[in-house]
């Protein structure tokens, strides 16, 4: 069986081992046996997914340009849609990231203890879908599992979710609800204009890239835009930005690693994979506009974290900020940018993960996210603090540590940009690198430093060894990727390059040395 | 055999780190000072090594691993040993060892002992990786690495608020400083395509080719004007020069021995190595090499005159500090570099003994910081007091010690400066020896206050304990204070603490000879300025006119792999005495001046303070010239109300979410009024999506369709 397929559909398979086995079991046994059991098969799971995942890495070939380990099979052959899978440089590190994150969530949502059959149930289908939509190549399938995310996603934020999860989870439904439709719209559109033959990534692609001028210009712009909507809501950028905080705030603390781990990567990877090649002239043209909006977005989600009072928000809102930053490295065009644009999306999956896990575990413990209620707790909870500390220096890009390489690279790529005004957004985007030590050390400095100020933290106990499990992986990644970033880069370099190519067409080049 | 110089800190870091809970306290630091230990004998064989070499091919570098390499951008582990990083490593290993040996004894009891030991050796790590680094992104990681360490140092004592404060100011303003060097580095790399120190892949380095730029007119700002502000505006938060010297005082928060490394001796002196490392590019623009000289004066004034006020015996010595590196960002704007790097190693010298010794008054003190409460310790403390005198003696430029030598340089290179405006060089100097003068005289008040006149701690002594205000350094329980000693008398400090004492205080006295000026030497029979000669291949001189003439030099450095900088400094005869801008006679009046102003100062002192030790200052001066306000109000408040207030409670809940739920809220309710809605809320919510992406649909397929047939 291809690999690809394997690693995307093994926690769907996972589910339905799930159903039949509480089928199976659940009729005897304990409520809290099955619960540990549905937890314990979960993770194993979630486990053999990530193991399996790792084929894809030893089997791919960071020389190739095209997608890898393909599989193409046609599906629905009257539309000219197919089970078209593979891997490029563009997506083989979201899909790691995917299967990375998957187990360590399910070992933060240890203490779910709401319906888990059906919370893991979700969990899994939640997984299959973000695999497939990095791994379509089919315009058709990816739409599909674009959508299919979202059904579980609203489930675990409504039902597992904090006291106005109904308002989040519909907020968070409606904004990416209307964004995907018009996508759909522009999907169906590119289909005709192609021909009316085929969904396939690669070919319409490859047809557009000389094609596409037979398409009017405002059309092209239209296209761009509904597929961009749809990308820029689930980024999201400024100022579609509200539904994040909410979603966040309200989402199971595994749901909120997902969320910021995965989900809204969804979103950058789209535009790098559909708008930027399809359509290079409008991406060109819209650049200027668009980097307004992430620099907007960077120092805006900065300043706003900064005075928010529940920690939850605090990390929610340097997600608005940093990936603006990803936003503003996508439409620089430059190799630096591009490749730290993709970095900063793994960088950003893996220190804002685990920053979720460090917020969950207190509220685990004192059942509020408030500042204000802490003070102190690295007296009691020394190992913790710091993890707490490495992971929030991670998130503010200290060097030797995994969020300062994606942020470098796109602001000095965005500095020599060819685009308008790229100097400036470089200056102004810089700005969040300030203020993201402001508050993220202003939040450290009242959770955990200054005297224990309040009874209750007094006697917080430390990690526990679960809790260990799950943030150690994510700590040690972080040191990984900042210290050996060409681990990782060399491996989107091929892909990053032709997406530079597709849309540098008829640009000047950027000033060489010299 | 490099990167083992930084490897061997961080090595013991990581011993500490993960298992110095579990050992006891003599093994963490011997495991501490060992590590240390190895980088330093491996500094000073590297070094032999270099000064092996022939003068002007004194480079050695090596490659660790790629880092980063992107399209053109690349930066990696790669190292460089050249004479201005070969003396940084001397005196980072030797000094840094001295205070690691006194911290084992300074911190003896501390339950965080470990920790304390596991960030000093990570210090080292960055710090060393500072100066060898072979480009200015590694540059970096030391830079915003020691800059952690220092933030970790300074909120040492996590239970104290005010070191957490400080420690986050400190992070945070040198975040600001921080952001400009960034754009300094992202502003190389488009002009140059290189932010290496030595040529890669073909392309020279940024400094070789910066070298054959025409110097820019004065008042101009062009590109090398713009990087050099841009690296500068760096130097001016690592290195605490106005106006982002905030933190530096703040930053006594932490550890003595934390001062004395980090905050005087070592970490602060970045921003002079990124500035003389960089000096291709700061001598091509007289305008930034005005400002930097400018800043650098009024810093060392403004810094002296708030000196002059404080009570906490280390915030006297941290005042001093932000003033003395004044001193050396002024010899880097007229082009002194060579100055401004041997005054940073004497005062390494100096300044990390007056702090080890204010570290040793304030635990024979029993952490008593106040110097109103101190006086009479000589007494007490014989070593402490003779050592911590002689440093006394060398910043206020007492003759022939350390400081003397490396201040005069500055200021005869301040008098005669070439760049700088007409007449400026002359303004400067005046400020800087009237700084001088200030200097002498707080020390002698410092001094004075804590080791001569009457004891003035006894009877409140029993209260000391609970008064609060001022920093303590609270590790100490009962586990020293009563060796024998009475509670209330102070006591001379054990031999782990004032051995690096004595120690400091010989390189004090001595150190200074390595750069005898030319026209003092020629008196006191020392013909050769060692410094001058041995850095002069690192550094590039200032030539007013000059057009592009060094390109051919430069290209033929660069083919032997050298750092490029030496361009025209190697090519000349390395001798070329600096008597060609003045003659010898005024310099040796203006020696004899800066010696006059040094005893004045310790004169006045001596009579002022012997008289009546307690005197009310200033309060302007007292309150740092509101600084710290100015800034809280102008800029910290507002961006906070506003981000609050504006962006947060009315943009984002009000504009944007208001929009998005009025449209919400018309949606559903005008499926109400289509009966659409019985079934709830989600439901109404999805049947409207529907429709209207139905809607949406339908439009497109026809307009595609009709588009269609219209091709």
């Amino acid at each position: 069986m291809n690999i690809i397929t394997l690693t995307t559909f093994l926690p769907l398979i996972g589910a339905l081992v799930l159903v039949l086995y509480s089928v199976v079991a659940g009729r005897e046994g304990e409520p809290n046996k099955l619960n540990n059991q549905y937890r314990y098969l979960t993770l194993l799971i979630t486990t053999a997914t990530f193991l399996v995942s790792l084929g894809i890495l030893t089997g791919f070939d960071r020389n190739q340009v095209a997608a890898q380990m393909v599989v193409k099979a046609p599906w629905i052959t009257s539309l000219g849609t197919s089970y078209h899978v593979g891997i490029d440089g563009l997506s083989v590190w979201l899909v790691l990231l995917t299967t990375f994150l998957m187990p360590l969530s399910v070992l933060a949502s240890w203490h779910v203890e709401k319906r888990v059959r059906e919370y893991m149930l979700f969990m899994l289908v939640l997984e299959t879908g973000m695999l497939g939509v990095f791994v379509s190549l089919d315009m058709f399938l990816f739409y599909l599992f674009f959508e299919i995310t979202l059904i579980p996603m609203y489930f675990l934020i409504g039902v597992w979710g904090g006291e106005r999860r109904i308002y989040a989870a519909i907020k968070f439904f409606i904004y990416t609800v209307v964004g995907s439709l018009l996508m759909l719209a522009a999907i169906i559109a590119i289909y005709y204009y192609n021909g009316g033959t085929t969904f396939d990534i690669v070919e319409i692609t490859q047809n557009f890239a000389t094609k596409r001028t037979a398409i009017p210009f405002p059309v092209q712009r239209m296209l761009w835009f509904a597929f961009a909507l749809a990308f820029f809501i689930k980024v999201p950028l400024w100022p579609l930005h509200t539904w994040l905080p909410d979603a966040h705030v309200e989402a199971p603390t595994a749901g909120s690693i997902i969320l910021a781990g995965v989900l809204l990567k969804m979103g950058t990877y789209g535009l790098m994979r559909f708008n930027l090649p399809l359509f290079p002239e409008v991406s060109r043209e819209a650049a200027p506009f668009v980097m307004t909006l992430a620099v907007i977005g960077i120092v805006y989600g900065a300043l706003v974290a900064m005075v928010q009072p529940d920690m939850k928000k605090l990390v929610a809102y340097s997600s608005v900020s940093h990936l603006g930053f990803v936003v503003l490295g996508i439409f620089a065009f430059t190799e630096q940018a591009l490749q730290g644009a993709l970095y900063q999306m793994l960088a950003h999956g893996i220190s804002t993960g685990a920053l979720f896990m460090c917020v969950g575990m207190i509220y685990d413990r004192r059942h509020t996210r408030m500042i204000d209620e802490f003070g102190g707790v690295a007296t009691p909870m020394p190992q913790f603090s710091t993890m707490f500390l490495i992971v929030s220096l991670s998130s503010l890009g200290l060097p030797l540590l995994n969020g300062f390489i994606g942020e470098f690279l796109i602001l000095i790529g965005t500095f020599s940009s060819d685009v308008p005004y790229a100097k400036a957004f470089a200056v102004f985007g810089g700005l969040g690198v300030i203020l993201s030590a402001v508050y993220l050390l202003w939040m450290l400095q009242r959770v955990l430093f200054g005297d224990v100020t309040k009874r209750e933290n007094a006697e917080l106990e430390d990690m526990e060894w679960r809790e260990k499990v799950a943030l150690i992986p994510l700590v040690a990644m972080a040191l990984v990727m900042g210290i050996a970033p060409m681990l990782f880069l060399r491996g989107s370099e091929k892909a990053v390059n032709k997406v530079k190519e597709a849309v540098q067409i008829n640009a000047p080049k950027v000033a060489e040395h010299r | 055999m490099l990167k083992w110089i930084t490897l061997a800190p961080l090595i013991g870091a990581l011993i500490n780190g993960l298992f110095g809970k579990r050992l006891n306290e003599k093994v963490v630091g011997l495991i501490a000072c060992l590590s240390v230990g190895v980088s330093a004998a491996l500094s000073f064989m590297q070094f032999g090594k270099l000064l092996s070499l022939p003068a002007d091919q004194r480079v050695i570098t090596e490659h660790f691993f790629t880092w980063i390499q992107v399209g053109a951008f690349r930066a990696d582990f790669a190292y460089l040993l050249d004479p201005l990083s070969g003396l940084y490593i001397l005196f980072i290993t030797g000094v840094g060892l001295l205070i690691h040996i006194y911290a084992t004894g300074y911190m003896h009891g501390d339950p965080g002992y470990y920790r304390f030991f596991t960030y000093l050796n990570l210090f080292m790590f960055m710090m060393l990786t500072l100066v060898l680094a072979d480009n200015l992104l590694l540059l970096f990681v030391g830079w915003e690495g020691v800059g952690l360490c220092s933030y970790l140092l300074i909120g040492y004592y996590i239970k104290r608020k005010e070191a957490g404060d400080a420690a986050k100011k400190a992070f945070v303003t040198n975040r600001v400083g921080d952001f400009s060097y960034s754009i300094g580095m992202f502003l190389i790399f488009t002009a140059f395509g290189s932010i290496s120190f030595v040529a890669k892949d073909g392309v020279p380095s940024f400094l070789t080719q910066a070298a054959s730029r025409p110097v820019e007119a004065l008042w101009s700002l062009g590109l090398m004007g713009g990087i050099a502000l841009l690296l500068f505006g760096g130097a001016t938060g690592k290195s605490a020069q106005i106006p982002l010297f905030v933190w530096l005082p703040d930053a006594m928060a932490g550890p003595t021995p934390v001062s004395a490394l980090i905050h005087a001796a070592t970490m602060v002196t970045a921003g002079v190595y990124l500035t003389a490392r960089c000096s291709a590019i700061v001598v091509k623009s007289p305008t930034a090499m005005t400002v930097i000289a400018v800043i650098g004066a009024a810093t060392a004034i403004f810094a002296a005159t708030i000196g002059l006020a404080q009570n906490d015996i280390k915030k006297v010595l941290a005042y001093s500090t932000v003033s003395q590196l004044g001193y050396m960002f002024l010899a880097c704007g007229v082009g002194a570099f060579i100055a401004g790097i041997f005054h940073v190693m004497t005062h390494a010298f100096f300044k990390a003994l007056l702090f080890l010794g204010s570290g040793s008054v304030i635990h024979g003190m029993h952490e008593e910081q106040d110097i109103r409460k101190m006086g009479g310790l000589r007494k007490y403390m014989k070593i402490t007091f003779v050592t911590m005198s002689i440093g006394w003696f060398a910043i206020a430029g007492f003759p022939l010690l350390s400081g003397f030598f490396s201040k005069d340089e500055i200021l005869w290179k301040t008098f005669t400066a070439e760049a700088l405006p007409h007449g400026w060089g002359k303004a400067l100097w005046a400020v800087a020896f009237l700084t001088a003068g200030l200097t002498a005289f707080y020390m002698t008040r410092m001094m004075w206050l804590t080791f001569f006149g009457e004891e003035r701690f006894g009877k409140g002594h029993d209260a000391h304990h609970g008064h609060g205000g001022h920093g303590h350094d609270d590790h100490h329980g009962d586990h020293h204070g009563d060796k024998g000693h009475g509670h209330g008398t102070p006591h001379e400090s054990p031999l782990v603490m004032t051995l690096p004492l004595i120690l400091l205080a010989v390189l004090s006295i001595f150190g200074g000879f390595v750069g005898v000026p030319h026209a003092l030497g020629n008196i006191i029979g020392i013909h050769e300025n060692k410094i001058e000669h041995f850095l002069q291949p690192s550094i590039a001189e200032f030539h007013a006119g000059e057009h592009g003439a060094a390109a051919a030099h430069g290209a033929a450095a660069e083919s032997h792999g050298a750092p490029a900088v030496a361009a025209e400094g190697a090519a000349k005869p390395a001798a070329a005495p600096a008597e060609a801008h003045g003659d010898a006679s005024t310099e040796l009046a203006l020696t004899g001046l800066s010696v006059l102003i040094g005893l004045v100062g310790i004169g006045l002192g001596v009579l002022i303070y012997s008289k009546k030790p307690i005197r009310h200052m200033p309060s302007v001066l007292e309150n740092k010239y509101y600084v710290d306000e100015l800034y809280e109000t102008t800029i910290i408040n507002p961006l906070e109300e506003t981000s609050r207030h504006v962006l947060w409670k009315f943009v984002d809940v009000k504009v944007i979410d208001g929009f998005v739920n009025g449209v919400a809220r018309g949606v559903s309710e005008l499926a109400n009024l289509l009966r659409y809605s019985q079934t709830g809320l989600a439901r109404s919510y999805a049947a409207v999506i529907l429709l209207g992406a139905i809607a949406v649909i339908g439009y497109f397929v026809v307009k595609i369709f009709g588009i269609q047939i219209g091709i």
